[in-house]
């Protein structure tokens, strides 16, 4: 950034995404979205976990770093093109290319360069398998999410869902070189998870979308409809859940969790869907609500479930024929 | 005459700097574990054209070296 950015206070006339502030470090860090970070390092690591093979702790260490950087540079791509969109939204105009702190040019370029660098370097510390995946995940999110369906389509959750639900299948190839149906099933767990989650928030977000155009399905089909898609992408996630129990990487305690998990949330999404417009307005969304902050629980415990699965096995208290 | 007084921006314009560097020190330390790492798996691999070495590859069951009758 150059010195130019110091005077801002003299030209208040100038809207402020034209006249970039001095952005603090913490402000690189946010261009990442750190909390979706957090997602793509957790599921990656459970895919790197329960890959069938052994690999180097510090090889491991380093296959998750360089998922979490290719997550947090397609990232700081999607804030450069959706600028104008953010800013008009409540929940994202503070985000640093919107508001000003970073300039949009800046994120494109760290964006490019993270991406880069995490696809080649993922290559060299794992294999070309999982680096061509995590290129594949990158160009998904920025070029066939961000670019080109969030604008198109009220099916843009559904499809661009898949991005987020690539970490565990690249941290999986990761360690194996190749793809099996256990690392298909957390994807498809994760993109059929997608649809129900960023739904239940459009239901109690709504002027956001409304204000920034984004044809959402609350925009374009009415919120009827959405409960009803909410409703029946839930159904559909309930087998992909539970279809994770069979293959290598579940056992007793993930299924139990499984079944519990998805009774709750199959009651969530039933509610929602029974409910009124009314109704949902008078008690603030509080269904809506609850669902949503459920929906994060949901997924993070199925993950975790696995886990303790492969703690079980590993410490020789797994049931047998599992 | 010199700044003598703090402002928001130097502090950003500081913590910035040290963020790059620590950035960079880390991102050295990760390039050097890596290759440590790559090396030890490859131990047992020939240095010039990356076959296994037979002289420290354990023997396996049934192949005692010599000629067999």
């Amino acid at each position: 950034m150059s010195d130019a950015s110091i005077d801002i206070t003299t030209k208040s006339a100038k809207p402020a995404e034209l006249e970039p502030k001095e952005a603090s470090f913490g402000d690189y860090v946010l261009l990442l979205k750190p909390r979706v970070m957090s997602l793509v390092v957790f599921t990656a690591f459970v895919g790197i976990i329960a890959a069938p093979e052994a690999q180097s702790l510090f090889i491991s260490f380093c296959a998750v770093l360089f998922i979490a950087i290719g997550a947090g540079a397609s990232g700081a791509l999607n804030m450069w093109y959706d600028a104008d969109i953010d800013r008009v939204m409540k929940r994202t105009a503070s985000r640093p290319v919107p508001s000003g702190r970073v300039s949009a040019q800046e994120a494109f370029q760290i964006g490019l360069a993270l991406s880069v660098m995490s696809v080649v370097f993922l290559g060299l510390a794992t294999n070309w398998v999982a680096a061509g995946l995590l290129a594949f995940t990158i160009f998904f999110y920025v070029v066939i999410y961000t670019m080109w369906l969030k604008r198109a389509t009220p099916q843009n959750i559904v499809i661009g869902g898949a991005a987020g639900a690539f970490p565990p299948m690249v941290g999986w190839a990761a360690v194996t070189g190749d793809f099996s149906p256990a690392s298909m099933l957390m994807f498809g767990l994760i993109f059929m998870w997608t649809p129900p989650h960023f739904w239940a928030l459009a239901l109690f977000m709504k002027s956001d979308y409304h204000k920034a155009d984004v044809p959402m399905l609350t925009v374009t089909h009415g919120r009827v409809a959405t409960r009803r898609h909410i409703w029946i992408y839930t159904v559909l996630l309930a087998p992909v859940a539970l279809g994770i129990g069979v293959t290598q990487i579940g056992g007793p305690l993930y299924m139990a969790a499984a079944v519990v998990l998805n009774l709750i949330f199959l009651k969530g999404a039933w509610d929602i869907r029974a409910r009124s417009e009314d109704v949902a307005e008078a008690d603030g969304y509080a269904t809506e609500k609850k669902f949503f902050r459920f929906s994060l629980y949901y997924l993070f415990l199925h993950f975790c479930a696995i886990l303790g699965d492969i703690a079980l096995r590993a410490a020789g208290l797994s049931l047998g024929g599992w | 005459m010199a700044i003598r007084e703090q402002s928001d921006m130097h502090r950003r314009r500081l913590s910035r700097n040290i963020g790059v560097g620590l950035s960079l020190v880390a991102f050295c330390v990760i390039v050097f574990g890596m290759t440590v790492a790559k090396i030890r798996e490859g131990s047992k691999m020939e240095a010039f054209d990356h076959q296994p070495r037979v002289s420290i590859t354990p023997a396996q069951e049934g192949q005692s070296g010599g000629t067999q009758q």
